[in-house]
């Protein structure tokens, strides 16, 4: 049976880790090579990376960063944050990365999304999605969440879907950063309109929290509870376990 | 005496790095090559891909590879294909259209039809059973090891080739073996120490040295 996967996701600004990552007996936690390393140890299922660089130069790190993490890493990597075109993708995934999520310029270019499936394969690329609660549901966010885009989550979850996405990674806006836990009903919607694999991001602060995204979304995405230290990677799974959730055992 | 030899055969579809590392990291002499010349001098070969199958396979095809790979296969020098690697070995794929593989192991290359609710692709980490009880590629790693999966079509062939499946609400085939001749749908490279020493079983069985931490 397939399990649920547990998939932390480290900020990174010109090659640096921003989000105060704090590990205890890593050499450089603002290294997101050994980050990623730790986590990998840890017994994460994969390894998300969210460029938040503004500079051009800085890009030029992150290539050089995902080089690095993907030499050391024995689960799959996946790289999001101002991926632009067809371009930036091909240079990731050379780079060494296995996904490249795609945010913003799907918006701006929904053919983006069809032409890299077909060219690198529906299993490297994910759509992120930037959803927030509107009056009639959800409103697809770009630009990092600063720019509504009039578009609906939903509509836009099953074009993407029809476009090729291999998988959709969804954040509730009203919930990123609260520790209140995920948006459950934006995430049972969303995973009635799609057949991808629906990644839950957005809202986590207990275990209790995984645990209920688990329940709907094949895989939960989440920050800040690991890097803190509050828990461990292998301790959500037991966690999780214990609640009858499928996990690989850590 | 020198060390083992491994080609990862390179036919440009995707990055090769992982593997290449998994592997070098068994210690191994692994070598990521386009020459046939290396694929003669090679212990065990390794035929990696992603992405779609006709291009993978117009890709193999126009590298020259095909001839001096199965000259090796006669002289039984194994071979692993990992996830559209694998799937080259079959008769075809109906993946956009129907194209012939290489049709080294029979069966057919078909869409994973997963009952409702069960998205595709079929991505994350799957527990194997495994049905070849000889089977090098499970000797270290036993029944019930999740692996990492991230593929839409699955490779459908008989019985007596399938060394390991999974299910995903419907039964997928996780591994191929036909005597030397192996391949994975999922992504060794990817699986942590589950992989490790699902290569290690490999080229040990293919009479690389086996000591190690896996």
């Amino acid at each position: 049976m397939l399990a649920k996967r547990i998939i932390p996701c480290l900020d990174v600004r010109d090659g640096r880790v921003v989000k105060g990552v704090k590990f205890v007996g890593i050499r450089d936690a603002g290294d997101p090579v050994d980050c990623a390393r730790r986590y990998d140890e840890e017994g994460a299922d994969e390894v998300t990376f969210l460029d938040i660089t503004a500079s051009v130069e800085g890009r030029g790190a992150m290539l050089d960063v995902v080089a690095r993490t993907a030499d050391v890493l024995s689960v799959p990597l996946t790289v999001g944050g101002g991926v632009r075109d067809a371009a930036d993708i091909d240079a990731l995934l050379k780079a060494g990365a296995d996904k490249v999520s795609i945010n913003s310029s799907a918006v701006r270019d929904p053919e983006l999304v069809a032409r890299a499936s077909g060219a690198w394969g529906a299993q490297a690329i994910v759509v992120a999605i930037d959803a927030k609660r509107g009056e009639r549901g959800w409103q697809v966010f770009v630009h990092g969440g600063r720019t509504p885009t009039g578009r609906d989550v939903l509509e836009w979850v099953e074009e993407v879907t029809a476009l090729g996405a291999g998988e959709v990674l969804l954040t509730s806006m009203d919930r990123d950063g609260t520790g209140e836990g995920y948006d459950l009903e934006l995430l049972r919607r969303v995973t009635e309109v799609t057949s991808v694999p629906v990644v839950a991001s957005g809202g986590v602060g207990t275990l209790e929290h995984l645990a209920d995204g688990l329940e709907i979304a094949d895989a939960a995405l989440a920050a800040s509870i690991f890097h803190h230290g509050v828990y461990s990677v292998g301790e959500a799974k037991r966690f999780l376990a214990a609640r009858g959730i499928e996990v690989r055992p850590a | 005496m020198s060390r083992f030899r491994v080609c990862i055969v390179d036919y440009e579809v995707g990055n090769l790095r992982s593997v290449h590392n998994a592997i070098s990291r068994l210690g191994y002499d692994a070598r990521v090559s386009d020459s046939a010349d290396e694929v003669r001098r090679a212990d065990a070969l390794v035929l990696p891909g992603v992405g779609a199958f006709e291009p993978a396979m117009r890709q193999l095809s126009a590298s020259g590879l095909i001839g001096p790979i199965e000259a090796r296969l006669s002289r039984g020098t194994p071979l692993l294909g990992i996830c559209v690697g694998m799937q080259l070995l079959a008769t075809d794929s109906e993946e956009n259209g129907l194209h012939r593989g290489l049709g080294w192991i029979p069966g057919h290359v078909r869409r994973l039809r997963p009952p409702s609710g069960l998205g595709v692709p079929h991505v994350g980490w799957n527990d194997v059973r495994v049905l070849l009880p000889g089977s090098p590629l499970f000797a270290r790693t036993g029944d019930g090891t999740h692996f990492y999966f991230d593929h839409t079509y699955h490779f459908e062939c008989g019985v007596e080739h399938a060394a390991a499946t999974c299910d995903y609400g419907v039964t997928v085939t996780a591994a191929v073996q036909r005597e030397r001749l192996m391949g994975v749908q999922f992504h060794p490279e990817k699986s942590q120490a589950a992989g490790l020493r699902l290569l290690r079983g490999f080229f040990v069985a293919a009479g690389a040295p086996g000591p190690g931490p896996c």
